[in-house]
């Protein structure tokens, strides 16, 4: 639950800014020196940024270029294990189960929102008790979700065919068999991080004025017309916000795939993501060097996704 | 309650006094009873821990002022973090390591050879299962002190094989003799939904290691050079499992992953169940455990296991050295080896000391592990880079065990790039 690349991307304002007052003048492009002191202020935060997160970054870049034995000691090597990349299959079809589970996990944002609007209703009652309801998977342990969804799957004892075969459909085995498998993680992802977004979506409902809605009424817009007018325009910049978050945790898929599919799965191998192949060959084939390479490939996959996200911005968020 | 908090760092700077003036002196000198030190010990099972102190408690009689303090980490973050440990020059003084991982270590100067142990003989090799001290010697030293071992076995339901009609198996048990029994239960009680047989086929311990060995093959050629998995004999030893679940005398690898093969073994879902010494503990303490016993494993061309051991090993780098070679010395001896199979840690590596091993489960017949360990035990198949192979076993063997490739065609790519990965080595 980082923005951690939110730095590396550079946009000016961050995406929950709050709107900037009108003024006679257009805002000019600050020039005076603050003096030390801001930076004071931030210092230990930017001591943490730079020494877990940027020097890091910046290690992993190097050792992408090297050959790194079990107990260290590199040897330069050039571009070589961007090459061993690039004629890997498996990074290929990593990628791509990546982008299946992310785009999973995003489908569950508008499902989200209908469900934050549901819970801020005026006047329901339990309200409270609802959105810690909701909220509660996403502050579960993966490894807790995945034990309970592991069961839920289960292909011979699992409740989930007991209820397919009750309607007389004969469900496959869901984590085990190529393709399913990275859905049926996808799935539980989804369902675990559908509290977040009800949080993030709830808040940005509240602040909208109910005089919109008051004079919408007057108008005679319907439900319906008032959701798609004024609800979801007004909440776009959450919106853009959780849609940043999901995609960053999206490719950063790791303990649910492990615990769900678990160790002796025969479609393991075509159900990896990235950060599971970074794992696998940084501690289990300790080529720490490769996995370095992967490493920085998953960084600039989510770089670029996210460098367009903040382009398209434009197109569909709205700050007041 | 006050007091006390203000004195802690009196007492703090104190201890670190001590430690600081005793650590050199107990680091190059011979070990005797008044050495003083502090030295780790790192480990991965819980389930050991009260036989160690046990053990600890024993060497605290002889030297009582060295210190061993237990480290445990789970399994699953064990090699990761000695690897770590490794890179910054502090590992634990003493730690478990096992046959996989020992190349790796030797090879790359991280583990204290035994030699002066030998030399002065406070540690006789052949009181140990041979195939251990070779699983442990690099380079004709040896470096790690055997401390368990364990073989496979056929574990069997006998209520589900006289429902089935099917015989106990014994040591004259061929696989043919296996083949039919297990085809016999599935296909008599698949109504209740009961298998022939599960075993573990991710990794080949439990399972096609053993069959591959009993056909003639091997996995690894002796001098660990060259991949064995081109050898028709070794690719008989794969299509037994994968003729297994083609007939249905198995659950399917699907099936075997939802639910994992020890967990249809302990709820009466299957009569046979490929396991070893590792397996007595959960067996015994099983909802069905008066129904089950154990027998040799079937033979084909010869009667065959892996045995596989874990070894306790000093760091090259520790700075309380010598302590900790006489912890690892005491940790040999018969009387600690006894005391761990007394209290059901493991079955010792010590020859001679597990008969309380034996005596552990009264009703299964655990005398078959030690006949076998005895008899026709083959080691554990490794190479100073194990992990780099048994990933691609991994990656590739399911497809010949579900029938999606032919056993032959994946067998030939899993000696073609384990033969790679062995020369990069």
């Amino acid at each position: 639950m980082t923005l951690r690349t939110g730095s590396t991307v550079g946009e000016s304002r961050a995406p929950v800014d709050r709107p900037v007052p009108v003024s006679a003048r257009p805002p000019k492009k600050q020039t005076s020196f603050d003096g030390y002191w801001p930076w004071l202020f931030v210092l230990p935060t930017l001591l943490g940024v730079l020494g877990f997160y940027i020097w890091p970054i910046v290690q992993t870049g190097y050792l992408s270029f090297t050959e790194t034995g079990p107990f260290g000691g590199e040897e330069f090597v050039g571009l070589d294990n961007y090459q061993t990349m690039l004629a890997d299959g498996n990074v290929g079809q990593a990628l791509i189960n990546t982008l299946i589970y992310t785009v999973i996990v995003l489908a569950g944002i508008p499902i989200a929102l209908l469900m934050a609007n549901l819970v801020n209703q005026p006047g329901l009652r339990f309200a409270s008790f609802y959105r810690v309801l909701f909220f509660m998977p996403y502050i579960a342990m993966p490894t807790a979700v995945a034990l309970v969804w592991r069961m839920i799957y289960n292909g011979d004892f699992g409740i989930l065919n007991w209820m397919l075969s009750l309607v007389g459909i004969d469900g496959p085995y869901w984590t085990s068999t190529p393709g399913f498998a990275i859905v049926s993680v996808g799935i539980v992802g989804m369902w675990a991080s559908l509290g977040f977004g009800i949080i993030i979506l709830g808040a940005a409902l509240k602040n909208i004025s109910p005089e919109y809605y008051e004079a919408a009424q007057l108008d005679g817009a319907t439900t319906w017309k008032q959701f798609t007018s004024i609800t979801v325009p007004l909440v776009t910049p959450s919106l853009f916000f959780v849609t940043i978050i999901s995609v960053i945790n999206g490719f950063q898929l790791f303990d649910l795939l492990y615990a769900i599919m678990g160790q002796y799965n025969p479609a393991l191998v075509q159900s990896q993501s990235l950060v599971y192949i970074f794992y696998n060959q940084a501690f289990i084939q300790n080529d720490k060097g490769y996995a370095a390479a992967i490493g920085m490939l998953i960084l600039v996959v989510i770089g670029i996704v996210t460098f367009f996200q903040f382009q398209m911005q434009k197109k569909w968020v709205n700050y007041v | 309650m006050r007091k006390i908090t203000r004195l802690a760092p009196l007492a703090l700077v104190a201890a670190l006094a001590l430690t600081s003036c005793s650590a050199p002196a107990a680091s190059d000198e011979a070990v005797t009873e008044d050495s003083q030190a502090s030295i780790s010990y790192a480990i991965w099972d819980e389930n050991q821990v009260p036989a160690l102190e046990a053990n600890i408690a024993a060497f605290n009689e002889i030297y009582p002022n060295i210190e061993v303090k237990i480290d445990i980490t789970p399994w699953a973050q064990y090699w990761t973090k000695l690897q770590t440990q490794a890179s910054g020059d502090t590992l634990p003084d003493v730690f478990w390591m096992n046959g996989p991982n020992f190349q790796l270590y030797a090879a790359n100067d991280q583990l204290e050879p035994m030699t002066n142990l030998i030399d002065d003989g406070t540690v006789d090799p052949a009181n140990y299962v041979e195939v251990l001290n070779d699983l442990y010697s690099f380079n004709d030293q040896q470096y790690g002190m055997p401390k368990d071992f364990d073989t496979v076995a056929l574990w069997y339901n006998k209520v589900i094989l006289a429902e089935a009609g099917v015989d106990i198996p014994d040591d004259t048990w061929t696989w043919e003799d296996f083949a039919t029994a297990a085809k016999t239960v599935s296909d008599t009680l698949a109504d209740q939904g009961i298998y022939g047989v599960a075993t573990g086929l991710t990794g080949g311990q439990e399972g096609y290691y053993n069959t591959i060995l009993q056909a003639g093959g091997s996995i690894l050629s002796e001098d660990g050079t060259t991949s064995g998995y081109d050898d028709p004999k070794t690719i008989k030893g794969l299509q037994f499992w994968a003729d297994l679940i083609a007939d249905g005398s198995s659950p399917s690898l699907q099936q075997l992953s939802d639910t994992p093969h020890n967990a249809w073994f302990t709820s009466s879902k299957t009569a046979f169940f490929w396991s070893g010494t590792w397996s007595v503990a959960e067996l015994a303490a099983a909802s069905n455990t008066l129904d089950l016993n154990v027998a040799p494993l079937p033979q084909d061309e010869k009667q065959a296991t892996v045995i596989h051991g874990l070894a306790n090993v000093v760091s090259a780098g520790s700075e309380n050295k010598s302590a900790a070679q006489a912890f690892q010395a005491y940790l040999g001896t018969e009387e600690a080896q006894t005391l761990q199979a007394e209290m059901g840690a493991a079955n010792p590596a010590f020859i001679g000391a597990g008969q309380a091993f034996l005596d552990s489960v009264e009703h299964f017949d655990l005398e078959v592990f030690i006949d076998e360990a005895d008899n026709y035990a083959y080691p554990f198949p490794v190479s100073k880079d194990t992990a780099a192979w048994t990933t691609i076993e991994n990656e590739l063997l399911p497809q010949a065990f579900s029938g999606t490739r032919t056993v032959e065609d994946v067998a030939n790519e899993l000696a073609t790039r384990m033969n790679k990965a062995l020369a990069a080595e």
